[in-house]
């Protein structure tokens, strides 16, 4: 008999309504230990209205989601410990220093060895040069790479990241890549994704969600999309579907 | 890394170390900040000492009542800024746009309030102690000498301070940057009610009903009775401190239900203007 798994994350008809709005309606998927996932959609579409949910930071309207097995918000001081989000969105103090920040960070994780693993870090992401500069004075490249630090003090076997190559240079943003392509093998965490850039995930994920207007559109490997909708890159997949020409060009094919 | 405690009441000690030493970096990298946390106190000991040397040289009952304006002064900043440092803490979240990484991190929010009454007693030492040492120094008023007093005294404002202080960051998770205005105000709404420099009876009747239902009125009743009449007014400090048990109560359950309506409209991802 096969063993089943269980997801790292299982997200049931998950409904967030804002008044009269419905940012998520009725959305389901199950995320498998150690898979990388992208979460696409246009502005409004949802996204990170879900990775809020996932994160405990919002109450869902109704539905459930669950991470590592414990519902969230209800049950999430079991797993916030074993999760971490990064997004440029989301500052971290501009007048502490790089080292400052993480060894806060690191403590609030009870990351043992705190020492170690901030000289680990500095190290993997090539902080060791800014480590005791104020973060507010960073460069964009600067402050994502240490975002990532802090994203990744405590390993975390869930990880949630929203765009987090926004406003990189394309050089920068291919080291970002490649650095959590390397973290995902060593650390088998489960990564979920929402980017805009199309090919960060085809180059990251094995799964790609797509979602418009709280609904998931379509849900399938990046391979699999491209033939379904006989197109040569996920641009025009995402543009398919943002433009409503998905179903047609389905049925076309 | 250590395994974690499930209660999401517990309390974690590194956590709420982790959170002070995150205040304590962030004042020591800014000797502007350090030097306006005694400013401010300083000029209104100045101002309203003068004062006092000069209304007691014209009255006879101001020169018995020798230190009544500064111990006025010294006692309403220690209601005031106990709250502002609470909630000058806890608006650098805001400002450094900082509240989403620590409401995703195990930090609970017990720990996050328990951080934040440190840090405002260690903003109040910093501030408080020398403005003390200036009241001996220029107008020879010795605020220690108060004794036990004094302790009941800093004990009741300190958590009026905090009931107001975890309020208004309730307040500031649900509502965002736009209630920001409130941590700077709140206070001075109670600040004639309190009657920090006059007698309570000096008020209308039906202002003193509302005044006796202030933890700080019986403080500064009793600074009074103190003072001019030599008496400690043990009485008004047990009322106070009952009072301040219902406020401080009310006050924690108040965030917590903030919190949670902070999370269903999704106000905890919204930390900017």
């Amino acid at each position: 008999m096969l063993k089943t798994v269980e997801p790292a994350i299982a997200v049931d008809q998950l409904v967030k309504v804002y008044k009269t709005t419905r940012a998520v309606d009725g959305i389901s998927f199950a995320l498998e230990p150690g898979s990388v996932t992208g979460l696409l959609g246009g502005n409004g579409a949802g996204k990170t209205t879900t990775i809020a949910m996932i994160m405990g930071l919002i109450t869902p309207t109704s539905g459930t989601v669950k991470v590592l097995g414990a519902e969230m918000p209800r049950q999430r001081y079991q797993v916030l410990h074993e999760m971490n989000f990064e997004s440029p969105y989301v500052d971290m103090p501009h007048r502490l220093t790089v080292r400052q920040n993480l060894k806060v960070f690191g403590r609030l994780y009870a990351v043992d060895d705190l020492g170690g693993r901030i000289a680990a870090l500095a190290r993997e992401l090539d902080l060791s040069e800014f480590l005791d500069r104020p973060t507010g004075k960073l460069s964009a490249g600067q402050k994502t790479r240490v975002a990532l630090a802090k994203a990744l003090i405590n390993s975390p076997r869930v990880l949630l990241l929203d765009e987090p190559t926004a406003s990189l240079d394309p050089d920068t943003a291919d080291w970002v890549r490649g650095h959590l392509e390397r973290f995902r093998k060593q650390r088998g965490a489960t990564v979920l994704l929402a980017s805009h850039n199309m090919a960060e995930v085809e180059r990251l994920c094995e799964r790609v969600i797509i979602m418009k207007q709280g609904h998931i559109e379509d849900d399938d490997t990046p391979q699999r999309l491209l033939v379904r909708y006989g197109r040569q890159t996920m641009e025009e997949v995402f543009l398919d579907v943002a433009r409503g020409r998905g179903e047609a060009r389905q049925a076309a094919q | 890394m250590r395994a974690p405690s499930i209660s999401a009441v517990s309390l974690a000690p590194h956590r709420v170390a982790a959170m002070v030493l995150r205040y304590v970096y962030l004042l020591r990298s800014s000797w502007t900040r350090l030097l306006e946390l005694i400013y401010w106190p300083a000029v209104q000991l100045f101002v309203w000492g003068f004062l006092q040397f000069y209304i007691a040289q014209n009255s006879g009952f101001f020169a018995r009542a020798s230190g009544i304006f500064i111990a006025a002064v010294l006692m309403w900043d220690v209601l005031f800024r106990g709250q502002l440092g609470f909630s000058v803490s806890f608006l650098e979240e805001m400002w450094s746009r900082n509240l989403t990484n620590l409401m995703i991190s195990p930090l609970r929010p017990i720990e996050f309030v328990c951080a934040l009454m440190i840090m405002s007693l260690i903003r109040l030492a910093i501030g408080m102690l020398p403005v003390t040492f200036l009241a001996m120094a220029f107008f020879g008023f010795n605020v220690y000498s108060l004794g036990l007093a004094l302790a009941a005294f800093f004990l009741n404002l300190i958590l009026t301070s905090w009931a107001v202080g975890i309020v208004v960051a309730g307040v500031l998770l649900r509502n965002g940057m736009g209630a920001e205005s409130l941590a700077w105000t709140l206070m001075f709404v109670l600040m004639p009610l309190t009657c920090v420099y006059y007698p309570v009876s000096v008020l209308p009747d039906w202002l003193q009903v509302l005044a006796w239902t202030l933890p700080p009125t019986y403080v500064f009743e009793g600074m009074r009775a103190l003072l001019m009449e030599h008496v400690i007014r043990v009485d008004l400090m047990l009322e106070a401190f009952v009072l301040n048990a219902l406020y401080f109560g009310a006050g924690v359950l108040g965030f917590l239900a903030l919190l949670k309506s902070a999370r269903r409209v999704g106000s905890l991802l919204q930390t900017g203007e």
